[in-house]
């Protein structure tokens, strides 16, 4: 299922991210951190392709703010991907240990 | 005209633009070197309480239920000495239409946008404010521009900023996601410049006066409820607008006994602009990150003047951990039925240490509550803490270190706030507001009066520091 929906090909009126570099290492701000100035600062941004064209290769969108943006296609139907994770045991258990505090509590009065 | 977009030209420019982007001329409030005329800045904003209720009610924003917290209460005076333990309310906040209490100030940016006959609406956030935001031009028909600080250089997004990039785009607006760096600032300004869209800034009076109903509701509310007001509101702490606002509410309520007390999540260590701590912290907001360095000097914010002025305010200011914060936010749907949060639920976390501390006559309340959802979730949050190596454990929170671990307590009586020094804090913004004065010059008497009412320190104090400053000037 997923095959038929992922392609690196964008076709005119595609919904598609694109990105590329605001800032190069050189250029970062004087305030910024070592580890920070060492990196681009990056831009991303999704919309309509107002084009065909394939990841990697320049393209120009129309977002919803009804901005034309040009930039490197990244992806193509970007998913939304974040999550719940994994359950916690951390924290699984603590509604009972609660339960249990106030139950004795009652039981004191 | 052609004009140069790299970043110092753009900066350069960042005064003219923020004043066409907001339409406020703040040079007329300036009544001396430091000083400017606060009150006058937010009346002139023209929107009292009832006028702001009236608006807000027309959105569906506001008048959220004040809930009674009867086991967490009990759960209080169990672990409390005999005659201690608070009464804990909380102002579910999550009822708003996009999820927040954030709802309450986009409503009179987007007003304002409307009114002046903006194209559009841009914000600079990556927190529920851009929901809300969103949300609100969406029904106004407005053209909307969010603007992010969302991943790091291994394209990692946090997961709490990835569930504000879809409800942001649900509501139909663009997105612009940001690596991360200060520098955020530079695209937004540019943002601003290019489309003549108003600023929906965190710090302008629209975004505080819109706060003003939460405090007054939450005085009317546990008035009705309990037959008086609140002794003590909570309050989650960042940039100070909520703390403000709330304060002035509840003054205008006639509340002007009830303690206010901020707070937030210590990330002690972690710093803000640094590409490998961006996803070693598991809150986006809320946290100290932002609440300290917005506390000690409030006009770093984006507007000349920021109309969010903690320390006129604030009674106290605490700090509890990442993992109080998660165990309450579990104590919460566990005992009380409510999922929300969790970076909403700070104030909570400190709610359950300092209820103890209350005589049980005594009515707290716990000032918001947010939506939670895929991302914007304790387990989210500590499953990638997991994957970048930070230890998360059943512990004592003391042992707390962030960015190095998450301690979740083992038990509930070993929640506990950490008093911030308000004191010292007051003496960081004087020294803050002092190093804007040009070499030689001395503040004003009108500059006096300022400096006491926003930092909350003593004329005395503040002569005080003024000789420290001239000394060090020569």
């Amino acid at each position: 299922m997923e095959i038929l929906l992922v392609s690196d090909r964008a076709e005119v009126g595609d919904w598609v991210e694109i990105g590329d570099t605001v800032l190069e290492p050189g250029q970062r701000a004087p305030q910024v951190p070592e580890d920070t100035r060492r990196v681009p600062l990056q831009y991303r941004v999704r919309g309509f392709a107002a084009e065909p064209g394939m990841c990697g290769a320049p393209m120009t969108i129309r977002t919803r703010a009804g901005r034309e943006l040009r930039g490197t296609l990244l992806a193509v139907r970007p998913a939304y991907e974040h999550g719940f994770g994994v359950p916690a045991d951390e924290l699984l258990g603590i509604g009972e240990e609660l339960r249990s505090i106030l139950d004795a509590a009652v039981a004191s009065e | 005209m052609n004009q140069r977009d790299d970043y110092q030209a753009v900066l350069a420019r960042r005064n003219e633009i923020m004043r066409r982007s907001v339409g406020i001329d703040y040079g007329a409030y300036v009544d001396g070197r430091l000083s400017f005329d606060y009150e006058r800045l937010l009346a002139d904003a023209g929107y009292d309480i009832e006028a702001t209720r009236l608006l807000q009610a027309s959105s569906a924003v506001g008048n959220t239920p004040l809930v009674e917290l009867p086991h967490l209460t009990r759960l209080a005076r169990a672990l409390a000495p005999p005659g201690k333990g608070a009464r804990i309310l909380l102002k579910d906040e999550a009822a708003n239409p996009s999820g927040s209490f954030k709802d309450r100030r986009a409503s009179l940016s987007v007003h304002e946008a409307v009114k002046r006959g903006y194209p559009g609406i841009a914000a600079a956030t990556s927190g529920n404010y851009g929901a809300a935001v969103a949300s609100h031009a969406a029904k106004a028909g407005l053209r909307c521009i969010i603007v992010q600080e969302a991943f790091d250089s291994a394209g990692i997004a946090q997961p709490e900023i990835s569930e504000k990039t879809r409800a942001c785009e649900a509501y139909g607006a663009e997105v612009m996601r940001l690596s991360v760096g200060p520098e955020l600032f530079y695209v937004f300004l540019r943002v601003l410049e290019q489309t003549g869209f108003f600023n929906a800034s965190l710090y302008t009076p629209y975004s505080i006066l819109g706060i003003e109903t939460l405090g007054f509701e939450i005085a009317e509310q546990t008035r009705a409820m309990t037959g008086h007001f609140p002794d003590t509101v909570l309050v989650t702490h960042a940039g100070g607008g909520n703390l403000t606002g709330t304060a002035r509410g509840l003054r205008k309520a006639g509340a002007d006994s009830t303690e206010v007390v901020a707070v937030s999540v210590d990330l002690s260590g972690l710093h803000m602009a640094s590409d490998r701590d961006f996803n070693r912290k598991s809150f986006t907001t809320g946290h100290t990150g932002f609440s300290l360095p917005f506390t000690t000097w409030p006009d770093r914010a984006d507007v000349p003047r920021n109309a969010a002025r903690p320390l006129r305010y604030m009674d106290r200011f605490v700090t509890v951990t990442q993992g109080e914060v998660f165990y309450a936010t579990e104590a919460l749907a566990t005992l009380e039925g409510l999922e929300r949060g969790p970076a909403g639920n700070t104030s909570l976390a400190a709610a359950l240490a300092i209820a103890r501390d209350m005589q049980d006559d005594q009515i707290l309340v716990v000032q918001e509550t947010e939506y939670t959802g895929a991302g914007k979730h304790p387990t989210a949050q500590l499953s990638l803490a997991r994957q970048l190596g930070i230890e998360v454990r059943r512990g004592d929170p003391r042992e707390n270190q962030p960015g190095r671990n998450i301690v979740i307590p083992e038990h509930p009586s070993q929640l506990a706030v950490v008093d911030l020094d308000l004191s010292g804090i007051r003496l960081s913004y004087l020294r803050n507001a002092l190093a804007t004065l040009e070499p030689g010059q001395s503040p004003s008497q009108r500059d006096f009066e300022f400096l006491a009412a926003d930092s909350g320190a003593s004329v005395a104090t503040i002569n005080r520091i003024v000789e420290q400053h001239h000394a060090q000037d020569r």
